[in-house]
């Protein structure tokens, strides 16, 4: 998938270019007018999609009072942090980031490596029943993820593992989405590739590890990206699946400070410290992958 | 490379342990698959046809096997149960209903503007339209709690101009309902009240969706308008500037143009934005979750959190994977539509691109 859009991307290139010149000077006013609107509608528009952003960064450094009072000022009349200092004093978000972070690595790990083996051996290695296994990956992918709410539940409980880490992360370490990806990534690599390390005498594990898997690396970053993305922000699963305070999840947690378990009525700045602090992880990785994010994984978030 | 592919259809030495390699490789991938979703599934339906109350194991003996008793509880036969899951399919209808039309629509409108030719700066403006949808739900979620306060600032953007808006997250009153009040009409006519459907009236069919659901909605198109404006924008991209060039040449205007050129070209892209975006919005748990499930006046309550509810919280494990699996089927005929749909247009379809998108969404 990776390859097809890069593709697109050196058609686009040079098309856009040949194409800009001869479009400005034939429509000359009118084209500018319309241009115009439109930078006025498109700004418009993303004022409404980063404000709300801008003024809970704001709110979380107000005081309580000054939050309720004027929502909309982006500078605070008096910076205050306490909001953050409550935060970590009367509630245990540094617990909470622990096992989202604890979980989230193992999670991305697992799916790296269990979905490019799972995606190598359906395009590359021959094996009876492979098509088979294919197939109901395939229909495993239409699966929807709240069927899957009571199900986990009901397993987790059989075999044990219910409120331990191992039954929040073993689930998540692979899915149907992430072989599809790879699978379709190892099938634009060339098998001549590997002809010669096959005659090498390389190993079918050896060639896996040292030849293809680095070639993979763009699709290694989509499934990276997502796994840590989607784990991350993952709340139904581990709503599910654990019922400890000590196993809490960033999203856990702070799902219960705003329905009130935890934090007291109307503490907003301190709701807004929890939810600025929650997102930087996820905003950080947005803005370092954010051409890759935005040309390849395009709609497979919220597998 | 001939000899190579001849060995290889052979099947000689250096092919082998192959299928052994090829089975180990897999493993990881199908146990997990196999332990934590397809077995899951199976004893979920089992539950389903059980009278399971959540204490021991679903399969200890003293579990009762009661066919389809749970499914005939929230569907036919009257009662409360029932009741909620009118409801709650009523709250998820009209949901759907603001929410896949008005995305669509704005990541379309999104998509294209951002890719005109001549914009600057759309690097940024792409940025700022996705970037709500790599955020956590959570997160979303209590900035817009914040934002649609009754003294939050929704409202005091809404004072400016003059109107007093209403205390959005905690107003269960259906709009449709409110609007007829307006008109002193503030009880049902007698042909409304009496007849109705899985336990509620016509008269509550047709309340409209609650303003605090107009609220989720917004929050919705908010959060998924960025990644379905990506999908557009590829697919504009495969369209390629020539067409749309051509199409100016010939002086057709951009409203003409768009309708007649660009709109029809991305006839696939549309359909699997609506589809994906029913199937989407047929599954919203986490911000009910998140909003204490279900409040004000029940009027948030989807079938997706009702499950969940019926069975961690009410206990009625049954009744939960009952409607479990009543919404696994209904999201699965969406996927098969859409599959359908999208599989006669295959030939037109250009470049691998969207193909695997939609495989990775769904």
């Amino acid at each position: 998938m990776t390859a097809s859009t890069n593709q697109d991307e050196a058609v686009m290139t040079p098309r856009r270019r040949t194409t800009t010149k001869p479009r400005r000077k034939k429509l000359g006013a009118k084209a500018r007018s319309s241009l115009l609107l439109g930078y006025l509608m498109l700004i418009f528009l993303a004022l409404v999609y980063i404000y709300p952003f801008l003024i809970s960064i704001a709110g979380s450094f107000k005081t309580d009072s000054e939050a309720t009072q004027n929502p909309l000022g982006l500078i605070p009349e008096t910076i205050t942090f306490a909001a953050y200092e409550q935060l970590f004093a009367n509630s245990p978000f540094a617990l909470w980031a622990g096992n989202t972070v604890f979980v989230t690595v193992c999670v991305t790990i697992g799916r790296v490596l269990f979905d490019s083996m799972a995606g190598y051996a359906l395009s590359r290695l021959k094996f009876r029943g492979r098509t088979v296994i294919f197939v109901l990956f395939i229909g495993i992918l239409s699966v929807p993820g709240v069927v899957l709410l009571i199900p986990r539940f009901l397993i987790l409980n059989e075999v044990g593992l219910y409120n331990t880490y191992g039954g929040m992360i073993i689930p998540l370490l692979s899915t149907a989405a992430g072989v599809f990806i790879m699978k379709q990534f190892f099938d634009s690599i060339p098998e001549s590739i590997e002809e010669a390390a096959r005659i090498d005498g390389a190993g079918n594990f050896r060639r896996f590890w040292s030849v293809v898997l680095p070639m993979a690396t763009p699709a290694l970053v989509t499934i990276f990206i997502l796994s840590f993305q989607g784990s991350w922000n993952e709340l139904g699963h581990f709503i599910v699946s654990r019922q400890s305070q000590d196993l809490n999840t960033l999203t856990v947690g702070v799902a219960q400070l705003v329905s009130g378990t935890l934090g007291a009525g109307n503490q907003f700045p301190l709701q807004l410290a929890a939810a600025v602090l929650m997102s930087i992880p996820v905003a950080v990785l947005f803005f370092v992958f954010q051409r890759r994010i935005m040309n390849t994984t395009a709609g497979a978030e919220k597998g | 490379m001939a000899r190579a592919a001849q060995r290889t259809r052979r099947g000689g030495g250096i092919r082998r342990g192959e299928a052994r390699a090829g089975y180990l490789f897999i493993a990881p991938a199908v146990i997990i698959a196999a332990v934590f979703l397809v077995i899951p599934i199976v004893l979920a339906f089992w539950v389903s046809l059980s009278d399971w109350n959540g204490f021991q194991s679903p399969l200890n003996p003293r579990v009762g096997f009661v066919g389809a008793e749970n499914y005939a509880a929230i569907t036919t036969e009257e009662g409360l149960d029932q009741r909620n899951f009118g409801r709650a399919v009523r709250n998820n209808f009209y949901y759907v209903l603001l929410v896949v039309p008005l995305q669509t629509a704005l990541s379309l409108f999104l998509a294209v503007q951002v890719n005109r030719a001549v914009l600057k700066g759309r690097g940024f403006f792409r940025t700022a339209f996705y970037f709500p949808s790599v955020t956590s739900s959570v997160a979303i979620v209590i900035v817009f709690q914040f934002l649609f306060l009754g003294t939050g600032a929704v409202n005091a953007v809404l004072r400016a101009i003059g109107v007093q808006g209403p205390n959005w997250f905690n107003d269960p009153t259906g709009i449709f309902h409110g609007f007829l009040t307006l008109f002193g009409v503030t009880a049902a006519p007698g042909v409304l009240a009496d007849g109705g459907m899985l336990g509620v009236t016509w008269w509550e069919w047709l309340s409209g969706p609650s303003v605090a659901m107009m609220v989720l909605s917004f929050l919705a198109v908010f959060t998924t308008s960025g990644t379905f404006m990506l999908l557009f924008l590829a697919a504009l991209q495969n369209i390629g500037a020539e067409v749309e060039e051509a199409a100016l040449m010939d002086g057709a205007g951009a409203f003409r143009k768009f309708f007649s050129v660009t709109l029809p070209m991305l006839k696939p892209t549309l359909f699997t934005v609506l589809t994906l975006g029913l199937i989407g919005s047929w599954q919203v748990f986490d911000q009910i979750y998140i909003l204490g499930g279900g409040a004000p006046g029940g009027t948030l309550m989807t079938p997706a959190y009702l499950l969940y509810e019926s069975s961690f919280v009410d206990l009625q494990w049954g009744q939960g994977a009952a409607i479990a699996f009543i919404l696994f089927v209904f999201i699965i005929l969406l996927t098969l539509f859409q599959r359908w749909l999208l599989r006669d247009r295959k030939p037109k379809r250009r470049g691998p691109a969207q193909a695997t998108v939609t495989g990775g969404v769904s």
